[in-house]
């Protein structure tokens, strides 16, 4: 049957060629429990040998499905078996599991693929001694390597919160803002720490591979900001109802796109498909912009009164529309709202509409959380280590998943700007609150799992 | 069947279509549906063809149809027909 008609060609290609859709990532998620050992030169041989072993044709094989589709596969990422996990009985000491990371990096360098995620761990109940030396190891491994994503889970809605590695992060972000300070302190771009960490991200930095998943899955975020964006310009001054019908329709289109490109790309590879991210991921380019979706809902700026309830409205439909889309909807699946990532955010920032206080605010109703946000260079541990139990916090007790990626930029100040190139922009260093919370920092142990009855 | 749907963008003029059909018969794709409108004076055409006896790779001949268009001053894109069924129909695509 002849069906396609040139008027939904004509859409779709307007769609890719004006408003940036394109399929942001295809991760593989690769288990390495089987590469375990206690000699530490064997571990790395086999992670590197089962990397490029499977990773092998991950690149030229996206190309191709992009090139058959006529739609950008922007992404080729591997996501890994948290490194924790893998490294506990090899590694003595942090040096070893920098090695690991170095192994890595290298082996994601044979590939082809720009990110590689896994440099974990999974501490919501408590570190063992490996989970501590991967912790205390990551400004090194983050300031010694390319691609390699770290990230650490400190909390969950089943387990509560670990204040110890709170505090702990707090102090390696800034150690490993120090590492990388000739580049804008980089490094901490490459840095999320959680709260429920979803087991099948492909989203760079929180990417790991699940350690209840089989051995290899494709998994694929998909985007589309400025496709919503001028979808719901043409229904400006329309009631709620029929603005949420536009956003739904749309993220509908959207996510198709990543469940064909997701499901090919498992076929040809041979690899199960796992799970379709449904989020709305910016980028730096012009109209690529959640922040750009607010405005257009009748907001002046991200961050004006109105701004939580617009991002509310737009996770929910985004979710709506996506999941009748895929055969299977996972990982963080919302909008996204990356301060140095998005031009409208990094405007709002710039001009005082947008404050640390009100994302925090904004990620209790949309995906993800405080995520790549300039701060002052000499903001303490502990206060880094208090924005992250908020945002914990947040997470926490409303079920969902929260993540830091707070950037103190070194040398640089509020109103400075730092630089980090590529998909991961720019971003005016925000003002912090002076007011303290070393003392609540200091104490020792963990917030106690809450309670699932009673809520309100 | 392995269909396709060949988009043609650009400023009208003389053997837009003569050219791009030769080069489809030079390569035994079967045309199945063409339409064509003029958009704010551009020349817009879509045609769906059957790309199943092909030999060449998808890749070359997407490459090939591109470099002919930019000869004849259009935009020429070839893409499977899988991506607009799946964006368009609750059925389409799988």
């Amino acid at each position: 049957m002849l069906h396609v008609d040139i008027s939904e060609v004509r859409e779709t290609n307007a769609m890719i060629e004006k408003e940036n859709l394109d399929v942001r990532t295809i991760t593989l998620g690769i288990g390495l429990f089987d590469c375990i050992s206690d000699d530490l030169d064997r571990l790395c041989d086999r992670i590197y040998d089962k990397i490029t072993g499977m990773a092998g044709n991950l690149v030229a094989t996206g190309d191709a499905i992009g090139r058959e589709f006529g739609i950008p596969i922007v992404n080729k990422r591997i996501s890994i078996t948290p490194i924790a996990l893998i490294g506990a009985s090899a590694c003595r000491s942090s040096e070893d599991f920098v090695r690991i990371a170095k192994t890595l990096d290298k082996a994601a360098a044979a590939v082809g693929v720009n990110f590689l995620g896994g440099y974990s761990a999974l501490v919501e109940e408590g570190m063992t001694a490996a989970d501590e030396l991967l912790i205390r190891s990551i400004p090194e491994a983050l300031s010694t390597t390319g691609v390699i994503c770290s990230s650490v889970c400190v909390g969950s809605t089943k387990a509560g919160i670990d204040m110890d590695a709170v505090r702990l992060m707090g102090e390696v972000i800034r150690k490993t803002a120090e590492a990388t300070k000739e580049q804008d302190s980089l490094g901490c771009a490459k840095l999320v720490v959680f709260c429920n960490a979803p087991d099948d991200n492909p989203f760079m930095a929180g990417a790991f591979h699940g350690v209840t998943m089989g051995d290899a899955v494709i998994n694929v975020g998909v985007s589309g900001p400025g496709v919503v964006r001028t979808a719901i310009a043409s229904v400006r001054g329309e009631s709620f109802e029929v603005l949420s019908e536009t956003i739904k329709r749309t993220a509908f289109q959207v996510t198709r796109v990543g469940q064909l490109v997701a499901s090919e790309a498992a076929k040809r590879l041979g690899i199960p498909f796992g799970i379709v991210d449904l989020s709305l991921a910016p980028t730096p380019a012009v109209g690529d912009s959640v922040a750009d979706i607010l405005t257009e809902m009748g907001l002046t700026e991200a961050g004006a009164p109105g701004t939580t309830a617009a991002l509310a409205l737009l996770n929910d439909q985004v979710k709506k529309g996506g999941l009748m889309a895929s055969s299977s909807v996972g990982g963080l699946s919302g909008a996204f709202i990356p301060v140095s990532e998005d031009q409208g955010m990094i405007d709002a920032a710039r001009s005082g509409a947008l404050c640390i206080e009100k994302l925090e605010a904004m990620t209790s109703v949309c995906s993800v959380g405080l995520d790549m946000i300039a701060i002052p260079g000499d903001t303490s541990a502990a206060t880094i280590s208090g924005i992250i139990a908020d945002e914990m916090a947040i997470g926490m007790i409303n079920g969902k998943t929260t993540a830091a990626r707070l950037i103190p930029v070194i040398g640089k100040g509020v109103g400075d700007e730092a630089k980090f190139g590529g998909l991961l922009g720019r971003a005016p260093v925000m003002r912090v609150s002076t007011a303290g919370c070393d003392d609540f920092i200091k104490r020792t142990g963990r917030i106690p799992r809450p309670v699932h009855s009673f809520k309100n | 069947m392995n269909k396709v749907i060949i988009t043609v963008v650009g400023k009208d003029t003389v053997g837009i279509i003569a050219k791009i059909c030769t080069y489809l018969a030079d390569h035994r794709m079967n045309i199945l549906d063409i339409s064509q409108t003029i958009v704010q004076g551009y020349f817009n055409m879509m045609m769906i063809v059957d790309m199943q006896s092909v030999e060449k790779p998808f890749s070359e001949i997407a490459d090939d149809l591109e470099e002919l268009g930019k000869g004849i001053g259009v935009v020429v894109k070839c893409q499977r027909e899988e991506i607009f069924d799946s964006m368009h129909r609750i059925s389409g695509g799988f």
